[in-house]
């Protein structure tokens, strides 16, 4: 029984502030509701907020296409947020994933549309194994810079999200321009596409993105690796004395995350885009990021944070029918989310919670990327 | 000066912590006017809990304070220092990027009329109250551009500067080197003779004998009996304190050395800021006996201890265990040969705080059988890591509330009993120990001295590094003295004195 206790206290512990967060920043942009409806027709409305979530809750789960619609938007993003989360286990911001998605979609798009013809045993497997090499040769190269040279993966990881867009816009424009097509995009990926499992539209890619969750859990609390992982981002120095290489790990990291990135981009292409055209953009690389933080990196709580912003994606069209209230007020909610996340002082004063020792140590690693004191840097 | 009323009395103090842990039981003490007041105890004696209850940071469960006679009700530090009671904290209060002066102030400025704020009559009253005191200060200095002495005088000053008659200080000599102790010693008499109190924590023997008026000896959360120094000695003391008899200088035995174990011949190497620091460094340490290296600190020693655990690349020379060159080993490979390593260092090297102790445990052998195994050995094997633990709490008596608290969580007696289980919980040839008691209390120190010496009459060669001479000369089977990166002594045990020793350590020859 306290057993029971102990374990809903550790819960509570780690996922407090997120859960509170989150309920925060949907009180004020209830605020932020009330006060412009006073500017429409309808005039002031003090109940409009909770007709609105009622209705964005309706759209997201109330029905199995509002279900579906989430896990098919949460699922790309359950994968990035365990690429953005495995990165900060390990010390590591990895602001990448971005680009990482692109050439994993990118890969995944080619080798579809080349096995097009193929049964679906032999060309869905393919495909997704280029998405996620590719994937992880783009996060290869942050990890070795870094490993190597000491080129902050921030600096690095950044400059090569816009690398990766614009090489990939001459690859579809020289290289793998599909003929018939009035501008230039990959070729349709026929049987390699992931197979619906229900509904319109849910796709195996959901159940694989769990299984991710998983493996990544695994990986982290269970095999020595994963001990190297946390123990080169809780403490660098002991990590070396232990005789581990943080060298080695930092480059492994990285190349997992961009590994994880191009899941998410393979997914995403065979399960929902169906071909790679230029200007096709990868927001799921940002929101990524805000799904880690509000996971804490754990990736169960990625998971749930995922399903969340899946729901962010999936419900407000019905809340914009139903009670007129504009899309764009998820913006607000999600940035809100992350501004007390960040800000976790106002989320403690505003419920009175005692501070607990935790403190969140994603945004150090964030803080510190920009002071240049990361750790996980080579050797002096 | 004992007619007078004392300056501070606490009466029946008794706080119980949330988690159960009775850290004051009812503790009495009085501090009179212009006393230096010693509060001695273990860690975890409860001697900083009834400071920050004094300050208003923790409230009691019952008890009273009296000032000048008089009953007061402290509910927050503010209450405190409007009391006069100041406090100077082992992790220091300020802002490293403001100036000493706008630190003084912080929280108390002055503000004259149309002005925000008069730096510069605080800069004088500080100038004035660090004369006082002894000591001179810039203070437009920046805080982060100081020494570690030097900001717990600025923290001092701010006590003073709000006008603090008692002022309490928590282990101030364990961040200092013994020059800052000197010199902090001197401000606290220069304080009393201006009529301050002093209460000074510790658990240093000899510093509280030399300084303190009087010593109150705290034991898990008891007064257990208060002195005068001249009465009193540190045999008496350290029973108080621990409970026990306990041996300050451990009975080495005799020592028999076997084969040489490791063998370091003109070792070269570069500091961190690429100056040499080895200059061809040569030592042998044979299989059970115990090597100890004196020297003032900044002589080489960080890199002789770094170039043997791998953390560091010797430009020159080689290092040999056993006979096999490991000079440009890994840190793995030196392990699997049968060195372990206690870094000085404990939270940066030695833990990862944010670990259990399980963990910790096995931090250095986590990818060794039994600890992992299956697929390829990469999997963790946690009920092996478990029994190692409680194997390990059981065997090195490491207070903690079981295998699965954090290593945060542990007083620093304690974390260092966690390294030393680990390095010393297995075969191992080579032991290289650097400061391995630093900052510990009696109790813990003259058990891990004894574990040392198992280990040497294991068979165990043993390199020690440490800041303290005693410790050295204590310990060692044989003493060598570094100078500017090279051996410039070697004694037997029988023939190392202090003075000749001393003289060698200052200017690298045996006359000046
Ligand atoms: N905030 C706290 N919550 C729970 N236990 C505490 C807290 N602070 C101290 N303790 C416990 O109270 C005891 C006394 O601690 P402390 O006063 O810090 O000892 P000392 O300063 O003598 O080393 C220890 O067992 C310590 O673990
Ligand atoms: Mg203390």
């Amino acid at each position: 029984m306290s057993g029971v206790r102990s374990v809903a206290a550790q819960i509570w512990q780690v996922a407090s502030i997120p859960l509170l967060a989150i309920v925060l920043a949907f009180i004020v942009a209830a605020v932020v509701i009330v006060v412009s409806s006073v500017f429409t027709p309808t005039g002031f409305e003090p109940l409009l907020p909770f007709a609105a979530y009622a209705s964005l809750l309706a759209g997201a789960f109330a029905s199995d296409t509002g279900i579906y619609n989430t896990l098919v938007a949460a699922a790309p993003l359950i994968l990035g947020g365990l690429a953005v989360g495995l990165g900060f286990k390990a010390g590591l911001f990895n602001i990448g994933v971005a680009g990482q998605f692109l050439v994993g979609a990118f890969g995944a798009a080619v080798v579809g549309a080349n096995l097009a013809d193929a049964p679906a045993v032999v060309g869905v497997p393919l495909a997704m194994v280029a998405g996620a090499l590719a994937g992880a040769a783009f996060g290869f190269i942050p990890g070795f810079l870094k490993a190597r040279t000491g080129a902050h993966e921030v600096v690095t990881t950044i400059m090569l999200n816009n690398a990766a867009v614009l090489l990939l816009t001459w690859a579809v424009n020289d290289l793998v321009r599909a003929p018939g097509f009035s501008f230039p995009r990959t070729g349709p990926i026929g049987n390699s596409a992931l197979p619906i499992l229900l509904g319109r539209n849910l796709h195996l890619g959901i159940p694989l993105a769990v299984l991710f969750v998983f493996a990544v859990r695994w990986l982290l609390d269970r095999t020595t690796i994963g001990f190297e992982i946390r123990t080169v981002g809780q403490n660098p120095n002991a990590a070396r004395y232990a005789g581990m290489r943080p060298i080695f790990i930092t480059a492994l990291t990285m190349t997992l995350s961009g590994l994880l990135a191009g899941v998410a981009g393979a997914i995403q292409m065979l399960g929902v885009i169906g071909f790679y055209a230029p200007g096709i953009t990868a927001s799921v690389g940002f929101d990524s990021i805000a799904v880690a933080l509000l996971g804490r990196s754990n990736p169960i709580g990625i998971l749930f944070a995922a399903i969340l912003f899946g729901a962010f994606r999936a419900g407000p069209p019905l809340m914009q029918i139903e009670t007129s209230v504009p899309i764009e007020v998820i913006d607000i909610i999600q940035a809100l989310v992350i501004l007390f996340l960040a800000a976790d002082l106002i989320v403690r004063r505003v419920f009175r919670i005692r501070a607990p020792k935790a403190e969140i140590t994603e945004l150090k690693t964030i803080t510190q990327s920009w002071a240049g004191t990361a750790s996980g840097g080579p050797p002096s | 000066m004992s007619d007078q009323p004392p300056v501070l009395e606490m009466r029946g103090i008794t706080k119980r912590f949330p988690t159960g842990t009775l850290a004051n039981d009812a503790i009495d003490l009085d501090v009179r006017r212009g006393e230096i007041h010693a509060l001695l105890g273990e860690n975890g004696a409860g001697k900083s809990t009834l400071m920050n209850i004094l300050y208003g940071l923790v409230p009691p469960d019952t008890g009273q304070v009296l000032i000048d006679g008089q009953p007061v009700t402290i509910r927050d530090p503010a209450d405190a220092i409007a009391r006069g009671i100041g406090m100077v904290h082992q992790h220091f209060m300020l802002v490293p990027v403001l100036s000493v002066a706008e630190n003084v102030v912080l929280g108390n400025e002055i503000v004259r009329a149309g002005q925000l704020l008069d730096i510069d009559e605080a800069a004088k009253q500080i100038k004035l109250f660090a004369g006082k005191l002894g000591f001179d200060i810039d203070p437009f200095g920046r805080i982060d551009q100081l020494s570690v002495g030097q900001q717990q005088r600025v923290e001092i000053l701010k006590a003073i500067y709000r006008n603090a008659r008692i002022l309490v200080l928590d282990e101030p000599t364990a961040v200092l080197t013994p020059q800052e102790t000197r010199e902090i010693f001197e401000v606290f008499r220069r304080l009393r003779s201006e009529g301050a109190s002093v209460i000074f924590i510790s658990h240093k023997l000899d510093e509280v004998l030399e300084i303190a008026d009087r010593i109150t000896v705290i034991r898990r959360g008891r007064v257990v009996g208060s002195r005068k120094p001249k009465e009193t000695n540190e045999n008496e003391l350290a029973e108080l304190m621990v409970g026990r008899a306990v041996n300050l200088r451990v009975d080495r035995g005799r020592s028999h050395p076997g084969e040489i174990a490791l063998e370091v011949a003109g070792l070269r190497a570069k500091d961190d800021r690429g100056h040499e620091a080895l200059r061809g460094l040569d030592l042998v340490v044979r299989a059970g006996e115990i090597v100890g290296i004196a020297g003032v600190a900044g002589n080489g020693q960080d890199e002789i201890v770094e170039s043997l655990m791998g953390l560091r690349r010797p430009t020159a020379g080689t290092i040999r265990l056993a006979g096999k060159d490991l000079t440009r080993a890994t840190v793995d490979e030196r392990r699997d040969r049968g060195m372990s390593f206690v870094p000085a260092d404990r939270q940066r090297f030695g833990l990862v705080l944010t670990y259990p102790i399980d963990d910790n445990l096995a931090l250095t052998r986590y990818a060794d059988p039994p600890f992992a195994g299956g697929f390829a050995g990469l999997v963790r094997n946690f009920r092996e890591i478990a029994a190692n633990a409680v194997r390990l709490i059981k065997e090195f008596d490491i207070r903690a509330s079981g295998p699965k608290a954090l290593a945060a969580t542990l007083s620093g007696g304690n974390q260092q009993k966690v390294i030393v289980a680990r390095e010393f919980g297995q075969e191992v040839r080579l032991l290289v120990l650097d400061q391995p008691t630093r900052g510990l209390d009696v109790g813990s120190i003259e058990f891990i001295h004894k574990q040392v010496i198992a280990r040497r009459d294991h068979g165990a060669a043993v390199l020690l590094v440490s800041a303290e001479l005693d410790e050295v000369l204590e310990l060692s089977d044989r003493v060598l003295v570094v100078f500017r990166g090279g051996i410039v002594g070697s004694f037997a045990a029988e023939e190392a004195q202090r003075e000749k020793i001393g003289l060698l350590m200052a200017t690298g020859a045996a006359r000046a």
